[in-house]
């Protein structure tokens, strides 16, 4: 298995910073910022999911302790967007060891964990949408308020920029987890766990901290939601579609691999919106492509479309030579 | 606080709701006694399902009771279709390829009935939908006295399916040992298809039992989901005295969760009691230990 460089994806990175100021329309920046936020969230869904091999059904969990974070500590104390953003992303790790503490110490794994990701996201749902402190069911308005202490922007390809900072820091910790010993533990755990702790792997501290890790991925994705749409509610930041966009780019495009989760989120959001234009405002057409290309992908290409380019240019060669 | 009356009588309707959880869980937990695997298509099947009884009883008259003779064949066949050709060779065997796969065909299915029915929700009425059935002082919702009547019917129904024909000892013997069972000649991925089949088919006898009572939208077997992956978690992983005894289980406490709760919060109940099994307990009540 060949891995990209940090050349590789500084090249990816810059390649996309370029991408805005080349004249996007305001409909195709929003897109693209929403890609990056979607893939940021994919890249936390991969380091336990992809690299680890806990899928997890309830990412939301982490989404919106991130975005509920942002919009709460602004708008009731009045805290500094980028502080805020900090602590966001601080409590999404905190989450991640909470429900990785209770699960992994019950030993759950596979379906069981994917189940009780899911079932923590809908009781954290149920919760903010009952309760007052996080606005109940009329949600979150944040105040629009531009500049760059506020981490909201006039001109919306800087905020894109900050989402790309992001994603490259996503991208860095997944080039980072290829390379060390702590990522080897994990790949290790996930093809076969009793031989890794037999090894002397630390299978619930290996475990634990890459839910935390993942969380706090996933939660800043949330808290740039927040800061982007500047309004959020129980069912958007908590919502089943979260935990499933960040499932699908990231196994679509490759789960356990460095650009995985961008280019599945890049491709899915990529068509997603492709087919609301070409279908005409008929609802639910993008999610059912969504949920066709996963069957496909997983019937078809087990490991995602990284593998798929890679295998396609590695035959490519050996036909070339025959000839 | 409540008059006695109000809270057995709640509880009372709350255990004949649990029925009908307890019919949609059986399909779910009989497939993953045999298949070994978690079918998260299940909640967007069971909208099919009732948007067949819809259908016919919105466009042929039909009584939804009536209707499950017709709806449980086309659920049987659905079913078998998507195990053998769909789900079974996409997955590749792996548990996670499955666990992807139902997912996918869950959103597919979900959002296929959208983009035709859009998001409304559909009820019918019948005479019945609010009649009520006097027990002493008691009143009950008759829908569901009638629901809970044909589940145990269902419940036995299954049993003797599985103990006394040829197709159901060849499921129990799959269940048992896969190798085994194919090497004294029986077809694994018939068996799997056929058991997947049987569970679409309890789907469609919920349905039958739900409509009358309930609405339907796109979106209402999500709604399900969790709760009849509760009481299949509760009840043990493929144990079907489980999956009966735990939804009356969660019936009960639905509804007392959402008397004293009230509806939004009320569901939490479940949702815990969900998260309490799996951490202390996770082969359930009446689950082998794995």
């Amino acid at each position: 298995m060949t891995r990209p460089r940090l050349t590789t994806l500084a090249i990816i990175v810059v390649a996309l910073a370029v991408v805005p100021f080349l004249g996007l329309s305001g409909a195709l920046l929003n897109l693209m910022i929403f890609m990056m936020i979607i893939a940021l969230a994919a890249q936390g869904w991969n380091i336990l999911g992809g690299y680890a091999g806990l899928s997890s059904f309830g990412h939301a969990a982490f989404f919106g302790a991130g975005a509920y974070a942002m919009a709460v500590l602004q708008t009731r104390f009045g805290v500094n967007a980028w502080i805020a953003l900090v602590i966001g992303i601080a409590l999404g790790a905190l989450v991640g060891a909470f429900i990785g503490f209770l699960s992994f110490r019950s030993g759950l794994k596979g379906s069981y964990f994917a189940l009780i990701t899911l079932a923590f996201a809908e009781v954290a749902r149920i919760l903010a949408n009952s309760w007052n402190f996080t606005g109940g069911a009329a949600g979150i308005l944040l105040k629009l308020q531009t500049g760059l202490p506020y981490l909201q922007f006039a001109d919306r390809r800087y905020f894109l920029l900050v989402a790309l900072g992001f994603v490259a820091i996503g991208l860095v910790v997944s080039w980072w987890l290829e390379h060390s010993r702590f990522g080897a533990y994990l790949v290790a755990l996930r093809e076969n766990e009793q031989a890794a702790q037999a090894l002397g792997v630390d299978v619930f501290a290996v475990k634990m901290k890459a839910i935390a890790i993942s969380g706090a991925l996933t939660a800043a994705a949330g808290c740039l939601y927040a800061q982007n749409y500047l309004f959020i509610d129980a069912n958007v930041a908590f919502g089943s579609w979260i935990s499933i966009e960040a499932l699908f780019a990231a196994i679509v495009g490759g789960s356990g691999t460095v650009l995985g989760p961008l280019l599945g989120a890049i491709v899915l959001l990529g068509l997603g919106d492709l087919t609301k234009s070409v279908s005409g405002g008929i609802p639910g057409m993008d999610l059912l492509v969504f949920g066709i290309i996963l069957v496909l992908s997983v019937a078809f290409s087990p490991n995602g479309l990284v593998m798929l380019m890679k295998s396609l240019g590695l035959r490519a060669p050996a036909k070339a030579k025959e000839a | 606080m409540y008059s006695p009356q109000i809270v057995v009588e709640a509880l009372l309707n709350g255990l004949m709701l649990g029925a009908i959880y307890a019919l949609i869980a059986l399909g779910l937990t009989l497939i993953y006694g045999v298949l070994h695997i978690v079918n998260f298509a299940h909640g967007a099947l069971l909208t099919v399902a009732m948007f067949m009884v819809w259908l016919a009883c919105a466009r042929y008259g039909l009584d939804p009771y009536l209707a499950i003779l017709f709806v449980a064949p086309v659920m049987f066949a659905l079913g078998y279709v998507l195990q053998r050709f769909i789900i079974g060779p996409a997955s590749h065997g792996k548990d996670n390829g499955i666990l992807l796969v139902t997912l996918g065909l869950s959103i597919i299915i979900e959002n296929a009935l959208l983009a035709a029915f859009q998001s409304d929700t559909r009820t019918i009425t019948t005479d019945y939908s609010f009649r009520v059935v006097e027990l002493g002082p008691l009143l009950l919702s008759f829908p569901r006295v009638i629901g809970f009547g044909v589940t145990i019917a269902t419940t036995l129904l299954l049993w003797l399916v599985l103990h006394q024909t040829d197709i159901g000892k060849a499921i129990r013997a799959v269940a048992k040992e896969k190798l085994g069972a194919s090497l004294v000649g029986i077809s694994v991925p018939h068996v799997y298809a056929m058991t997947f089949a049987i569970g679409c088919a309890c789907l469609a006898v919920a349905a039958g039992l739900l409509m009358p009572s309930f609405y339907v939208s796109p979106k209402t077997g999500a709604a399900f989901v969790l709760v009849a992956f509760t009481i299949v978690v509760l009840g043990g992983m493929g144990s079907i005295p489980g999956a009966l005894i735990g939804g009356l289980l969660i019936g009960v406490v639905e509804a007392a969760s959402s008397l004293f709760l009230g509806d939004s919060l009320g569901q939490i109940g479940i949702f815990l009691i969900f998260i309490v099994t799996l951490l202390v307990r996770p082969t359930g009540l009446f689950g082998a230990r794995a």
